[in-house]
């Protein structure tokens, strides 16, 4: 065992049941890994070592014991630091939270506790989880792999890059607009947001509560359908979780099977604003997914144009109420607690230092929306559209299994380049954000570099709330018959660092 | 400045509203598992929900959520089939979160009514709302010398108080009640407390604060029917101060009126100590709590089978008790009133179903029982006589055995301890002389003994006859029937 790192999760987990390699070394591995590295890359705010190196000798001694291990024991994960992991530094890459160490585990992290998955530390991530490109964190932006001088999408870019550059087989992200699926996108890897309501969002913390779904990162769809499996199920302490049985991803993904699978191709996510190359690349898995067996049509959501705008409004109007919690009272930053301030001050104060500017613009959108006055218009006229794409989604589904579309409009842009125009950085999650509106699952996967730039290209899949497995089934589908064009998955493409 | 009550009553009308929280006895929070003792030690009944901590989330308190639909029910509401919570946004350092989960537009109970005595009537109290939400913490502002925020060079928050389940119920606007206007709400504050404490779900403290109330009042011009602009007075704490907040407003109101003045829409604080409101925030400027649906929770859809099972299980609300006790036993509203103030209703109940009349009940415990309860200082419930000893009692004297005066005697024996009535009777000696072989030698001798009463009795001066009546009780220790031993000496004397 020369390469741990390149190693898949299964195969890691495969490796360390038989022997072949303790978790110890598993987990040494990737932090020698991380330590060479994440210097150019910045996908770790802290890592773990000792927590890490301690999960991994109980996962060894469970072995020596000859206690049953779970399906991904041993096998080392990177954390989105909006997760909450007892006594583990979480800033929600907010300078709002510097120093908190919460004193609970989020269920997340209890699951995967659970499954004896080793965590190495907490990605960065744009501030709240409000970003497309990890830009916005308050601790510097993080790298994508491919190309050091490009976002690695957001806001759960520290996990897409610390899975892209092999620091971690497994990232947990969030995913609130697309913050999942366009990470994994413009980096080349396999990133899902399960059904709104899969993963208990109990210890994630909240940018939009009706949005937030938290979900797996990995190389392959093998891996993404073991961390799912893990994270997912019935949770008493998240009144939205869902109480109903998995669907069961690990048999779907192993069944990479779309013989007479309804596919339908949604209209208007594709045409003007996308890149040539992205468009290509979508065409071409199109074609695949029909000489695979499936019947392709396409379907028109109409209500998919007015997506954006809703999201707009109701993301930023529940964050300006989740983000008031912030205050210094209890736990993080505190500025100008000097004996002059008055509690109100300090208050501002803190919020005033302590939040970034795309956090101040949403909190301000919001807090507007939602004004006496104005929330018919904003945020009552956003929840009507809302329930119009779900509408939407609900026809389309009729007709099809699963339906289809680019992960995002363009390849991974260079950094700076979208900071000083948000609306342009809002449009890299044209793509995603319907499904999170909807709440169904949803899933991109890689389907090639783009001729323009040679940079990764996501295909996104959709599938109806509680029928995730489809996603697997499908993307599973398409990633064997990649590898049987390539020879291999197209992450190894990836530069050396 | 003010006018005094009745100038004020001359030419104003008031309407007024209250709105009272409750904090409901469960035994954990409205959305956490933490306790509710009251009294603790500060902030040791608290978890990351409960203080808000980033990531953690509510889930609703399904016995909150129960009692406040049988308080919907006991107070005549209409149940929602389905409704949500809502997030109410402001700042303050004790609520954990900056803002309240509670209910907007989607209250669970809806339009219902509480009927209240006042005098001899009856008072319709029309309620708007009954909906739920979570208390929050307490400051604690130290270094002033008001215990207040002003002049406190830091506050302390204790958060075990965030969180507990609170149900707050809004009455309509009361109009119509003229000078009354205090008694009703005080009477409206009283009658709903008896009925959350039927209810069992509240220990009902308002010195502990588990019953807070806020009293809104306006006045409108006698003849006019557009009301006025209002107050919102707070730290209404006690019943008497629900009834001088609510006239201590009347009177401050009129007297800006009359002097032409405006009345300012804001928030009030009533003290204790002088008995008036003083000026807090202005509400001029209305505080937006851009409130919205609450994310975090599922919306509230109680089945309409099991809030019918709901409303059977009630049990038997005070004024309904009040109104069918007052029609078995024949008593005005007021009679009723009298017996609810000396705690004696449940007594006078028992004892009626021991066997006593009501009448006779009522007249024993509201007599001769509330005298002696005055006497020593307690509640009547808590004297040392059962209603089964009152009603043995009353059967006595009901029997002819007892005259009311030795009856008294009787009761004297049970307070005293000696037993039940009957031992008391027998050891004491006390039972009627009714053997009219026994009283005509009695009679005899008082004529003998009386020769000029007798001769005036034969005459037809009857009522001459009282000196020989009282001579033939002396005689018998009292033991004898008066009215048989008038009959007996008139008889005798051939009076009659």
């Amino acid at each position: 065992m020369t390469d741990l790192i390149r190693l898949s999760a299964a195969q890691l987990a495969a490796a360390i049941a038989s022997g072949e390699a303790s978790a110890v070394e598993v987990a040494q591995a990737h932090l020698d890994r991380i330590a060479a590295v994440d210097g150019k890359v910045h996908a770790f705010l802290h890592v773990d070592t000792d927590g890490a190196l301690a999960a991994a000798r109980a996962v060894d001694e469970k072995r020596a014991r000859g206690e049953a291990l779970g399906p991904l024991a041993g096998v080392p994960l990177a954390l989105k630091d909006v997760l909450t992991q007892k006594n583990v530094p979480t800033t929600c890459g907010s300078r709002i939270l510097e120093g908190w160490r919460p004193p609970y585990d989020s269920t997340v992290v209890q699951k995967l506790r659970a499954a004896d998955v080793v965590i190495l530390g907490k990605t960065n991530m744009d501030e709240f989880a409000m970003g497309s490109s990890t830009e916005n964190s308050a601790y510097g932006a993080t790298r994508n792999p491919w190309d050091l001088e490009r976002i690695p999408g957001g806001s759960s870019g520290g996990s897409s890059a610390a899975v892209s550059s092999y620091q971690a087989p497994l990232a947990i992200g969030t995913d609130t607009g697309g913050s999942i699926r366009q990470p994994a996108a413009v980096t080349g890897i396999v990133g899902v947001k399960p059904t709104y309501g899969a993963v208990s969002r109990y210890g994630l913390v909240a940018f939009s509560s009706s949005l937030d779904q938290a979900g797996p990162l990995t190389r392959n769809i093998v891996d993404a359908a073991l961390l799912h499996a893990a994270i997912a199920g019935h949770d008493p302490l998240d009144s939205t979780s869902i109480d109903a049985p998995v669907p069961d991803v690990v048999s779907a993904a192993r069944a990479a099977d779309v013989k007479g699978l309804r596919v339908g191709v949604v209209r208007e996510l594709n045409g003007e604003g996308y890149d040539a190359g992205v468009r290509q690349r979508f065409s071409e898995a199109v074609a695949l997914l029909t000489s695979l067996g499936a019947e392709v049509g396409e379907v028109s959501c109409p209500h998919f144009d007015y997506a954006m705008p809703a999201y707009y409004l109701i993301a930023p109007s529940e964050a300006s109420s989740n983000l008031a919690r912030f205050d210094a009272m209890r736990y993080g930053l505190r500025v100008g607690d000097d004996g002059t301030h008055s509690a109100e001050e300090v208050m501002a104060l803190t919020r005033a230092a302590g939040f970034g500017p795309e956090v101040k613009r949403r909190i301000m959108i919001g807090t507007y929306a939602l004004s006496s006055g104005y929330y018919d218009a904003y945020y009552g006229s956003a929840q009507k559209v809302r329930t119009l794409i779900s509408r939407d989604f609900a026809t389309a589904f009729e007709k099809f299994d699963v339906l289809v579309s680019p992960a995002t409009p363009t390849t991974a842009f260079r950094i700076g380049e979208r900071t000083d125009d948000p609306l342009k950085m809002y449009l890299a999650d044209l793509d995603t954000i319907p499904s999170n509106l909807a709440g169904n699952a949803a899933m991109s996967l890689p389907i090639g570099l783009s001729p323009d730039d040679g940079l990764p290209v996501g295909l996104q899949i959709m599938a109806p709330a509680l029928a995730d497995d489809r996603l697997y089934r499908v993307g599973a589908a398409v990633e064997a018959a990649l590898h049987d064009r390539w020879g291999h998955v197209l992450i190894e493409e990836a530069p050396a660092l | 400045m003010s006018t005094t009550y009745d100038e004020a009553l001359e030419r104003y009308e008031p309407v007024f509203g209250l709105e009272t929280h409750v904090e409901l006895g469960t035994a954990s929070k409205m959305f956490c598992g933490c306790g509710t003792a009251f009294g603790a030690e500060p902030n040791t009944q608290v978890c990351p929900v409960c203080l808000g901590l980033p990531g953690s989330l509510p889930v609703a308190n399904a016995v909150a959520i129960e009692s406040t639909i049988r308080i919907g029910l006991a107070l005549h509401c209409t149940i929602a089939r389905w409704c949500r919570f809502a997030r109410k946004n402001y700042f303050y350092p004790d609520m954990p979160k900056n803002f309240q989960i509670s209910q907007y537009d989607e209250p669970l109970c809806t339009d219902g009514y509480l009927d209240v005595e006042v005098g001899d009537s009856v008072v319709r109290v029309g309620i708007e709302r009954v909906h739920l939400e979570e208390d929050t913490g307490k400051s604690l502002h130290v270094g002033g010398s008001t215990g207040r925020i002003h002049g406190a060079t830091h506050s302390l928050v204790d958060y075990n108080r965030a969180g507990i389940p609170l149900v707050e119920i809004v009455t309509k606007p009361v109009p119509g009640t003229g000078r009354l206007a205090p008694e009703v709400a005080r009477a409206y504050v009283t009658e709903l407390r008896e009925t959350l404490r039927g209810l069992g779900v509240s220990d009902v403290r308002m010195e502990e604060g588990s019953l807070r109330c806020d009293v809104n009042l306006s006045l409108n011009a006698v003849g006019t029917a557009e009301w006025g602009t209002r107050s919102e007075t707070k730290n209404v704490n006690s019943l008497r101060s629900v009834e001088r907040a609510v006239r201590s407003e009347i009177e401050r109101q009129s007297g800006v009126l009359s002097s032409g003045g405006r009345v300012v829409q804001e928030t009030r604080h009533f003290h204790e100590d002088t008995g008036v409101t003083t000026s807090g925030r202005s509400k001029e400027m209305a505080e937006d709590y851009r409130y919205f649906p609450e994310p975090d929770l599922v919306p509230i859809a109680p089945a309409a089978d099991w809030v019918e099972s709901l409303r059977e299980a009630l049990p038997e609300l005070p004024f309904e008790r009040r109104r069918r006790l007052r029609d078995e036993w024949g008593i005005s509203v007021l009679d009723m009133q009298s017996a609810l103030n000396a705690g004696a209703v449940s007594s006078i109940e028992a004892t009626v179903a021991a066997g006593a009349s009501a009448r006779d009940a009522y007249k024993w415990w509201m007599g001769e029982l509330a005298r002696q309860a005055n006497e020593r200082g307690v509640e009547v419930s808590s004297l040392p006589v059962t209603p089964a000893d009152v009603a043995r009692i009353s059967a006595l004297v009901a029997d002819g055995l007892l005259t009311d005066k030795l009856a008294r005697q009787v009761l004297e024996g049970v307070l005293a301890g000696e037993g039940s009535p009957d031992e008391v009777v027998a050891a004491r000696g006390l039972e009627v002389v009714s053997d009219d072989a026994a009283l005509g030698t009695a009679v005899d001798a008082a004529i003998a003994a009386d020769p000029d009463a007798a001769q005036k009795v034969r005459e037809g001066k009857v009522a001459a006859v009282g000196a020989l009546v009282g001579a033939v009780m002396k005689a018998t220790r009292g033991q004898a029937d008066a009215a048989r031993v008038r009959e007996l000496l008139l008889k005798q004397l051939g009076a009659q």
